[in-house]
């Protein structure tokens, strides 16, 4: 049998964590589990604190309630450019469920906006204090955030693109961000992500080594292109093998830096 | 422990006790009586048992039933006034939008929140705002087209 | 939602009163649906409502060793942990109720699992949480044995027994056959007279049915001794007997609420779940639900099953196919379910809608250690006409032709024989054919777009059952015994069995085999009525001598002239033969520009037609009018094409 113990505050669900719990934000992801009687976990935890869902600007940062849900990040002018990736994320009813901490803890295919998330450089803020860099967070997925806390990107630096069977809401063949900032014409400290490319969203230090100093045009993104899947590990699934995978990497990563559309 | 949960369910008051652990859909089928929103696959990927919180469409099987302590939920089985027709199950009635029936529910759940919020949606809009609900049968464009429809109905009257 | 009729074609056939047809209509259901009161089987409550879900195989195969529920019996919720020893009858198979095939699936495994997901035992507890919990802690020791997931692995004389009742590993037909056999005319005699011989092999996967209510019922105890079960069911009348059957009881005391059905597609006549939850409702005498979960539709649901097919045709250069040669493997899964049918259904489907005078087929329903599969949508159907429509592409480019004129030269028409000795009628593949290719701007010739279905059917051999080559290959248990002819024109190499039509014991099975008694065509089940020549009665033929000389196995007389050379550059596209003017004489008198008229065609003389050896071929012309024409009655139900 179940055991659902409820905190007014994160300080307090956060410290009653343990092995036998999960931490419930939107539902999306523990009461799957629930449903279908996992046994490796009897306590589920949540908290009605407020706080989680605050959407507000730090300086050159945008922190995020880790209990922020998809359609919140759709609806708040903060969050303005993280929209399109928030739409990707299931149909409007998990829209309204799903949240950015969930996101973050989502198996593969599912983390859509951790990818983006990933792009913008995410720094997770972990109830009680302390940050670490999003890349370090998803190698190990422990503890209850706070917050996320992304760079807002200047004009239309930052891309996102989602490839599924299914339209409008279809599970990721991939997803993949870029935050492709500028300086004097030619690309640098340029960031690229990955989705459902790997156990986690994954950030593709190949390619942005690649597009250093390059110029945003065919020519420039080419040796980008020649190394898309360097250094990923993509999985067979239902979905898609690993070979097709890395087979069409290369193409719907053309199309993300390029701004080219192809729905 | 059961946990009493109390909210407000197609404008009545409701008031459950609820098993540790209980989704909302059980809640509202066994707790309530309230038969109209479907099992179909516990994890979100059918929209078989979407219900509206708030007025927002959720997933009820994937809710757990004491979040929604205090608040307001609307499904299938209060969407007819009385002996008057929702104009979208008038729509779904006489478009062929419905074949076996078991989705319906929840499609007509998304595209009441939809037109709730926007009363002249495109079709796009329209797909959207179901792309979160399933159906095997009766194909897609019956549905789209009997939401539209619907949405002309209640324009014009 | 426009439909356009296209009343130009077969309009003297059918009545133009259609008011129902391409519009909506007020279902008689819809308000349940639309109000969400339509009562589906999970709709009734129950005071107490027990739940029950099944501990499953993990394995592909294994012997099960031991089973201990003792920890899931004392836990909380838990009310009754059902064996297969609780079960009175355990074994069965669906057609079992109309006396099609053994007993081979039990209820509740008892000493080996057979696929992953197979139920080993049921709990029975007062919520799903306890249920799952239960199932969770029953343990099972499994000896894990040798797995074979593939149909012509499982052939080989070596694979593991996935089925004790069918130790070949494949449903026994007639009890005498390892598979289901289809023979017409002499196949080996026309690839030897073809110009090209195309082969092909073709896989389609299993799918799921994957309705949005996904398999269960809910049993209750009635207060007159009786159980009502609330099912979703797609055969309640299946369901009702097989519960019955199972728990051996009369089925009088079984009272079965179905008919609202959240989806079936065929995944919904299996009749699991019913037997299941009206056992657990006699032994505990509480309301039961046995319902799958999602996870549980998908993995143990049975599916369509998988198929594989290899054609072989034999083709002459001007695009007829004169003989087509069938290999195919339906996946059956662990137990039979409904696929030796689907065999039988695919087998009577066979060549497809095309006049081939020379047929021959074997279809084997495999066992493997795979999910049984069962019915969907056209079972035994949909994947033979998946890999003959893909050979019809690939018969076409290897005479280069145009692939929708290749199809209206070999289509049916009516009165063609079809290879299971009925003659073909309401044939429409040409003007299907015809009105794609208008739509889509596909350029056919004049000739292709004058050809009619009525026109021209059952000339000379075409409409006869030709003298027929049977071979006796493939008896059952000839596999494990080892014996294993090597097969001369798979392109796999030898894989121990024959090709269909191949004679056992090597001698062109023409001309010295006699037809076989149960291969003959009888007459009155041709469906010839009215006009038709007399025709000699399987009674009076008399065991005469055959004829000395070895009867033709297509058409003696050339259906269509020799096709001019392709002309591929031509603006209009390829051209057909010009052969489609040069049917029998009626066809040549309806003009291009007049609708077809619909003429018997002349009696034909020569060539002495093939058995029966009557004075008068049967022609199959237009004499099978099977309707009783009456007064108000529409001729679309009645007329002489229905």
């Amino acid at each position: 049998m179940l055991d659902v113990r409820t905190f007014p505050t994160a300080a307090e669900a956060a410290g009653a964590m343990n092995d036998d719990a999960r931490f419930l934000g939107g539902g999306t992801l523990v009461m799957n589990r629930v449903n279908y009687g996992d046994q490796r976990f009897r306590q589920i935890i949540r908290t009605t604190d407020p706080s989680l869902r605050e959407i507000r600007t730090e300086g050159d940062r945008v922190a995020i309630g880790a209990g922020a849900t998809m359609a919140d990040l759709m609806r708040s002018p903060e969050t303005a450019f993280l929209a399109s990736a928030a739409r990707a994320v299931g149909g409007p009813a998990i829209r309204n469920m799903a949240t950015v901490g969930g996101n973050l803890m989502a198996p593969h295919p599912y983390g859509d906006l951790a990818v983006a998330l990933l792009a913008l450089d995410g720094v997770a803020r972990m109830v009680g204090g302390g940050e670490m860099s999003l890349e370090d967070f998803l190698s190990q997925r422990r503890g209850i955030v706070q917050a996320v806390l992304v760079r807002r990107p200047a004009g239309d630096a930052f891309r996102f693109r989602k490839v599924s069977r299914v339209k409008p809401k279809g599970v990721s063949v991939m997803s993949m961000a870029a935050h492709l900032n500028r300086s004097a014409g030619r690309l640098s400290d340029v960031r690229v992500a990955y989705g459902a490319m790997g156990p986690t969203p994954v950030r593709v230090r190949a390619v942005e080594a690649a597009l250093e100093g390059a110029s945003l045009d065919a020519a420039g993104i080419a040796p980008a292109l020649a190394v898309a899947t360097d250094g990923v590990t993509p999985p067979d699934d239902p979905l898609a093998s690993a070979w097709y995978r890395r087979e069409v990497a290369p193409v719907h990563l053309r199309r993300l830096l390029l701004g080219e559309d192809a729905r | 422990m059961k946990t009493p949960v109390t909210f407000t369910l197609n404008g009545a008051e409701a008031a459950v006790f609820v098993d540790p652990g209980a989704n909302l859909l059980d809640v509202l089928r066994r707790g309530c009586g309230d038969l109209s929103p479907k099992y179909g696959c516990g994890q979100g990927g059918c929209g078989a048992c979407t219900v509206l919180i708030d007025g927002e469409p959720h997933i009820a099987c994937l809710t757990l039933a004491e979040v929604v302590q205090g608040r307001t939920i609307q499904t299938t089985g209060g969407l007819a006034s009385g002996p008057d027709l929702h104009p979208l199950q008038k729509a779904f009635m006489e478009g062929f939008a419905a074949q076996c029936g078991y989705c319906t529910p929840g499609m007509l759940m998304s595209a009441k929140a939809l037109l709730d919020r926007n009363p002249n949606p495109s079709r796009a809009e329209v797909e959207e705002a179901i792309s979160g609900n399933l159906c095997r049968c009766t194909g897609y464009e019956p549905i789209i087209d009997a939401i539209l429809e619907a949405a002309k109905q209640r324009g014009a009257a | 939602m426009a439909v356009e009729y296209r009343k130009d074609l077969f309009a003297d056939e059918r009545s133009d009163d259609l008011d129902v047809v391409g519009k909506p209509v007020i279902r008689q259901d819809i308000l349940g649906h639309v109000t969400g009161r339509s009562p589906f089987y999970d709709d009734h409550l129950y005071d107490g409502l027990h739940h029950m879900r099944c501990a499953r195989s993990p394995h592909h195969h294994a012997r099960i060793r031991s089973v201990d529920a003792s920890a899931a019996e004392r836990m909380e919720g838990v009310v009754r942990v059902l064996t297969a020893r609780d079960v009175p009858v355990n074994m069965n198979t669906l057609l079992s109720l109309i006396n099609f095939g053994k007993d081979d699936e039990p209820l509740l495994a008892t000493d080996k699992v057979s696929y992953v997901g197979q139920p080993i035992l049921a709990i029975v507890a007062t919520s799903v949480r306890a249920a799952q919990d239960a199932v969770a802690a029953v343990k099972v020791d499994y000896e894990v044995l040798p797995h074979v997931l593939d149909v012509e692995e499982a052939l080989k004389p070596e694979a593991p027994v996935v089925n004790e009742t069918y130790p070949n590993n494949t449903f026994d037909y007639f009890e005498k056959y390892d598979h289901q056999k289809l023979r017409f005319g002499d196949v080996e005699a026309a690839f030897r007279e073809a110009d090209h011989i195309v082969e092909g092999e073709y896989q389609m996967s299993p799918i799921e049915q994957a309705p949005i209510e996904t398999c269960g019922a809910i049993a209750a105890p009635e207060t007159n001794d009786r159980i009502t079960v609330h099912t979703s069911t797609q055969a309640l009348f299946f369901s009702v007997g097989v519960t019955a059957k199972q728990l051996d009881m009369n089925s009088s005391r079984l009272h079965f609420i179905g008919g609202t059905v959240g989806g079936g597609f065929g995944g919904k006549v299996d009749s699991h779940h019913e037997p299941l939850a009206a056992l657990a409702c006699l032994m505990t005498g509480k309301p039961v639900k046995y319902m799958w979960d999602r996870a549980e539709e998908m993995q143990v649901g049975a599916p369509r099953g998988g198929e594989r097919w290899r054609i072989k045709d034999g083709v002459t250069r001007d695009g007829r196919i004169i003989a087509r040669q069938f290999t195919g493997f339906f996946d059956a899964g662990a137990f039979t379910r409904l696929s030796s049918y689907a065999v039988q259904k695919s087998t009577g489907h066979l060549p497809g809608p095309y006049s081939i005078p020379n047929v021959a087929s074997n279809v084997y329903c495999v066992y493997t250690n795979r999910t049984p599969s069962t019915a969907m949508r056209g079972f035994g159907i949909t994947a033979a006409d998946f890999a003959i429509e893909r050979h019809m592409d690939k018969v076409a480019r290897a005479v280069v032709m145009d692939p929708i004129e290749l199809r209206i030269l070999n289509a049916y028409r009516d009165g063609d024989m079809k290879a299971h000795r009925r003659a073909a009628k309401n044939c429409a593949l040409i003007e299907s054919c015809q009105v794609v290719a208008q739509k889509s701007g596909w350029g056919l010739s004049a000739d292709a777009m004058r050809a009619s279905s009525m026109v021209g059917g059952g000339q000379g051999a075409l409409g006869l059952v030709p003298e027929t080559a049977t071979d006796e290959e493939g008896r059952i248990g000839e596999r494990k015994r080892a014996f294993l002819a090597p097969d001369p024109f798979s392109a796999s190499g030898a894989r121990g069995r024959l090709p269909a039509g191949y004679s056992s014991n090597n001698s062109s099975a023409l001309g010295n085999a006699p037809q076989r008694e149960d291969m003959e065509a009888e007459v009155e089940r041709l469906g010839f009525k009215g006009g038709a020549p007399a025709l000699p009665q399987p009674a009076a033929r008399e065991p005469e001598p055959r004829p000395a000389a070895p009867q033709p196995f297509y058409a003696p007389q050339p259906r269509y002239a020799p096709p001019p050379p392709p002309a591929h550059s031509t603006g209009g596209g390829p051209s057909l033969p010009s052969a489609y003017t040069q049917r029998p004489a009626a066809s040549v008198d309806s003009a291009p520009n007049q609708p077809p008229t619909y003429a018997p065609p002349p009696q034909q003389s020569a060539p002495q037609p093939p058995a029966p050896p009557a004075e008068t071929p049967a022609t199959a012309a237009d004499h099978f009018q099977r309707g009783v024409k009456r007064p108000g009655v529409s001729r679309f139900i009645s007329g002489r094409r229905r």
